[in-house]
């Protein structure tokens, strides 16, 4: 049997029944405690995920149930009602880890191609990572703005809604078994250097150079919830929209569109679009493929 | 060959899942080759493929069906006479709306796109009126799927065994259930001209 992974083993429903009306009927069940779970998590911790994409997102709360001893998602709510320390460990499976240095490295060579030689033109820049997570984006953005000339004069802000990715992020250690695939989509993303430069290898852990992240504040954000902070030259925001209903999806726009200054660009992942959005009209492909789009001029 | 219930199953669905693996491109040519643009359901496969590589399944099988054939996107609805493919590195989901989602968490079944995301959330989202096909493979996944599609009141439907290129998955997901039909590529061919005539 291959091993299962931590997505792929919700458990079966609570109260799992036998004929099939009654699953039905358990689903219904699961469906209404998932919202009430949602409510709760808002109207106790502020963490806004009711507009979350379902489908996915019941799958992260049934694994949670398992790995919390958690009998059904109703006495999950009650548990982390009353314990703040419960609703930290569902957070943990609430937002979703997974992500690699140079992910996409096509993005990150059109970003080096088509965007740079536009920042390039700026005294000083500001840069928005939304949805950082453990910071693999965060460090591959700049690696590459430094082999650029610009890390120097650069802001990056990354940030996240949880405070437990952002620790990480700020460490800079990842897995020493990850770094060959990440070598790998350096190389792919037009990288001038060897990627070893990087990173200095512990026992099982690399630790990226601190210097690195001299110009970068790590802070909380949710794009569910908080405004905008700052006026901004480019925006990442990477394989996070997906997780979002549509009309989150159009608020996240909506804030990175008003921070971006004139002609800004953005990042999206490779499966992401603003095309069906209520934004697609402020915004042209610079390089469709890649998912980089800029800003058009004039509109409000 | 087919007994009252399993008719009964047949006419209600109002969405097809297909979930493939090692052998897959053939058995899926094999059974979806010639479908009509009439076909009244939407169709919405996951193969496992290198996630490193640009799929081009949706160009191979433009050629084969006249029905809309796309790489399916994120948030869009799902339509009748559209064939979908999951785009490699992602797992595909189904909304209770009828809409898709992408997510790019970790693999299943070392796999992303993974066939049981792809069924477990189609079955939440159609009930009983889904029908879930498992094709050749060498591993496990699909198996929990189609379990799901199956307590729902779903059809389900593995390839025989005997005819697969690779018999571990459809044999996986008959040890852990019983499914309405087990049956050959043709005869899922057939199968399917069938179930094209319901309407969503």
């Amino acid at each position: 049997m291959p091993q299962k992974t931590s997505f792929s083993s919700p458990p079966v429903t609570t109260g799992l029944a036998a004929e099939p009306g009654n699953t039905l009927q358990t689903d219904a069940t699961t469906d209404i405690e998932l919202k009430l779970l949602m409510e709760a998590i808002y109207l106790k911790y502020s963490y806004d995920f009711r507009d979350y994409s379902g489908a996915s997102q019941k799958r992260r709360v049934l694994y949670a149930l398992t790995q919390l001893a958690c009998p059904s998602i109703s006495e999950l709510q009650s548990r982390l009602l009353h314990d703040p320390r419960v609703f930290q460990q569902v957070l943990q499976y609430l937002t979703i880890p997974v992500s690699e240095m140079f992910r996409d490295p096509a993005f990150f060579l059109a970003l080096r191609e088509k965007v740079i030689p536009h920042l390039r033109t700026y005294a000083s820049l500001k840069v928005w990572i939304a949805g950082c997570s453990t910071g693999e984006e965060v460090y591959s953005l700049a690696i590459l703005m430094r082999e650029e000339g610009l890390l120097e004069r650069s802001l990056i802000y990354a940030t996240d809604i949880n405070p437990a990715s952002l620790d990480k992020a700020r460490q800079g250690i990842f897995a020493l078994s990850s770094i060959r695939g990440f070598t790998a989509n350096y190389q792919q993303s037009g990288g001038k250097r060897a990627f070893a430069d990087y990173y200095t290898a512990a026992y099982d852990a690399a630790i990226f150079d601190k210097s690195l992240r001299e110009n970068i504040v790590f802070a909380d954000h949710s794009l569910a919830t908080d405004s905008v902070f700052s006026e901004t030259q480019l925006v990442l925001c990477r394989n996070v929209l997906i997780y979002f209903t549509r009309k989150l999806q159009d608020r996240a726009f909506g804030l990175f569109h008003e921070s971006l200054g004139h002609r800004g660009f953005l990042g999206l992942g490779s499966k992401e679009s603003i095309d069906f959005s209520s934004y697609a009209a402020h915004f042209e492909p610079l390089a469709r493929a890649e998912r980089i789009f800029r800003k058009r001029p004039g509109l409000a | 060959m087919m007994d009252a219930l399993t008719q009964a199953k047949l006419q209600r669905v109002k969405a097809v899942v297909i979930g493939a693996s090692a052998g897959g491109v053939d058995a899926l040519l094999a059974i979806l080759s010639g479908l009509p643009a009439s076909f009244g359901l939407p169709l919405v496969v996951v193969l496992h493929l290198s996630e490193s590589h640009h799929s081009q399944l949706a160009e191979i099988f433009r050629m084969r069906t006249p029905m809309q054939v796309r790489e399916a996107a994120d948030k869009e609805t799902l339509a009748p006479g559209t064939l979908y493919f999951a785009p490699p590195g992602y797992h595909l989901l189904v909304e209770s709306d009828h809409s898709l989602s992408l997510s790019c968490e970790a693999q299943v079944h070392f796999s992303r796109p993974s066939i049981d995301v792809l069924m477990e959330s189609a079955a939440d989202a159609y009930g009983r009126n889904l029908a879930g096909i498992l094709l050749t493979g060498a591993n496990a996944d699909g198996a929990r799927g189609l379990n799901k599609i199956a307590r729902q009141g779903g059809l389900s439907v593995v390839q025989d065994p005997a005819e697969a290129r690779m018999a571990a998955m459809p044999q996986a997901a008959i040890r852990l259930r019983q499914p309405d039909l087990i049956l050959d590529l043709k005869s899922i061919h057939k199968l399917l001209l069938e179930i094209g005539k319901n309407s969503c």
